[in-house]
């Protein structure tokens, strides 16, 4: 007879670690298993770990996590070729505890976060990659690895499997996803001294500053940049969807070398050393993308379940919580012994009356939006651009005379009603 | 500054195995059905090469992101997952 656990879950990044985690603090049989030479090795983000979701898993990690700085400022810049219009937010009392965000290494953060896992009493496999989820009369009642003699049984199965959720997709639990639903990144980490990167951020200790870049950026197609700083060195990452960067006909690293020679950004970086070159795909699809989330005997978390939170950058914090709402979807069906789809409905709900599934909701239609309408990038990113040249350019020139002529520039384009109607549209996807 | 795809691609760090991951199901299609074989662009490992009338897929230099599976206008890319342990090893971000 195999060994059967509790639970398993598949994928050893935030999601899979953090149901790990209270799954095996609640005294059940919990087995995690990554495919990677460790957890972290295969996963990628921009690198900002929000607070608040991970301290429900780790009380006071900051304590003992590798964390890289804290942020204490965000910026956004809007980017045109030349120029750029700059905003943000600056405060101390996000370098004190408990802290809003911080910057991490997520080969060094997951390592650390799934061991936590670990002292809880779970059992970490590395190196195991799951091929395909056993089905016996319509239940998901294992894993079928390829390790010799590779089956593994449990009562419920976890995938946390991430963006490219195979698992998930081979259950019926979703279609393909589709190249508009899922935004291609490619980034790089320059090593920099810290005296240097402080300098240049203007930051002093161990202070972090995160800057997201909208416009020029990514050449007109929907996306970001980003520049995170770290301890000794700098994240520098572009994406699109991934049909914009089809649309476009660009190359992602292309692309990142577009960023990274920016006028406005090269200053921040040049002759920062490169240590490694990242690409990863981030689901973006939003609400109406989410998959089924429970069967009989399975759940689904985390990017896989497309849990990200694009317009504000979050995804690793909706990762830990619908891990920990899915264990907690666990706990309650052992107690019932039922670990049919019914029985784990709970999570199903959770998640949509928590945060995730509201946030998601408000921004259900924006992406399509954006995508559908480009110019609130490739038009009016511009001319704010000229607008703030204009309104801090001194050449005489009255400044009710300078006003009107910067409404002119907005109107005149698209026209009055356009503008209206643009930035109602706008509105009303935000709102 | 690491500027072209092959300095980057240098900079990470790889455990291939000896068997491809990725498959390029139809190699027809590929020159008869797809204008401008699009994943020789958008691939952020360039892991694929149209030599001639053939693709030539450098599985080896895959970041196994999965813009190909889903990016292919054919279907025709079978994606796998390296065997556990092989592939990319990230050690940073």
């Amino acid at each position: 007879m195999p060994e059967k656990f509790d639970v398993i879950v598949v994928g050893a990044g935030p999601a899979g670690a953090a149901c790990a985690n209270v799954c095996a603090k609640n005294g059940l049989k919990v087995l995690l298993i990554e495919r990677g030479e460790y957890p972290g090795s295969k996963n990628v983000m921009g690198g900002i770990l929000y607070r608040k979701q991970t301290e429900e898993i780790v009380p006071e990690f900051w304590k003992e996590a590798p964390i890289e700085r804290p942020v204490v400022e965000q910026r956004f810049w809007l980017l045109e070729k030349e120029s750029m219009v700059s905003m943000g937010y600056k405060g101390k009392e996000w370098a004190q505890e408990p802290y809003n965000n911080f910057t991490v290494l997520r080969a060094q953060f997951d390592q650390w976060f799934a061991k936590k896992a670990v002292e809880q009493g779970a059992l970490l496999i590395n190196e195991t990659v799951v091929l395909e989820c056993i089905v016996e009369g319509g239940k998901v009642v294992g894993v079928r690895t390829d390790r010799p003699d590779g089956d593994i049984y449990a009562d419920v199965v976890v995938l946390a499997d991430g963006v490219n959720s195979l698992l998930a997709k081979s259950l019926g639990f979703h279609k393909e996803f589709k190249p508009d639903q899922v935004a291609l990144c490619a980034m790089e980490v320059l090593n920099m001294p810290k005296g240097k990167i402080n300098d240049r951020f203007g930051l002093e200790g161990n202070e972090g500053c995160s800057v997201e870049i909208f416009g020029d950026a990514t050449q007109g197609q929907l996306g970001t940049a980003f520049l995170y700083t770290n301890k000794d060195s700098i994240n520098i990452g572009v994406g699109t969807t991934l049909s914009g960067m089809i649309r476009a006909k660009v190359k992602p690293y292309e692309l990142l070398e577009y960023v990274k020679n920016h006028p406005m950004i090269r200053p921040y970086i040049h002759d920062g050393e490169p240590a490694e070159y990242l690409a990863h795909l981030i689901p973006e699809g939003g609400y109406y993308a989410i998959p089924k989330l429970t069967g009989n005997g399975v759940l689904v978390i985390g990017d896989a379940a497309q849990l990200v939170n694009a317009i504000h950058r979050e995804g690793s914090n909706m990762a830990m919580s619908s891990g920990k709402m899915a264990a907690e979807a666990i706990i309650k069906a052992k107690q019932n012994n039922d670990f049919s789809e019914v029985g784990l409905d709970s999570y199903r709900t959770s998640i949509y009356d928590s945060f995730i599934g509201k946030d998601l909701k408000k921004y259900k239609d924006l992406t399509h939006t954006f995508e559908a309408n480009p110019q609130y990038l490739n038009e009016y990113i511009p001319l704010m651009n000229r607008a703030a040249s204009q309104f801090f350019t001194i050449d005489g020139t009255p400044k009710r005379e300078k006003q009107a002529k910067i409404m002119q520039s907005f109107t005149a384009g698209r026209g009055k009603l356009g503008v209206v109607k643009d930035m109602y549209q706008a509105w009303k996807v935000m709102k | 500054m690491a500027k072209t795809i092959e300095e980057k691609q240098y900079l990470v760090r790889y455990k291939a195995d000896k068997k491809s991951h990725l498959t390029i199901l139809n190699h027809e299609k590929c020159a008869t059905e797809c204008e401008g074989q699009i994943c020789t662009l958008f691939c952020p490992g360039d892991v694929y090469k149209w030599e001639g009338d053939r693709m030539f897929v450098g599985y080896e230099g895959c970041h196994e992101c999965g813009s190909c599976r889903i990016g292919c206008p054919n279907d025709n890319i079978k994606w796998e997952y390296p065997l556990g342990g092989h592939g990319i090893v990230f050690r940073l971000a």
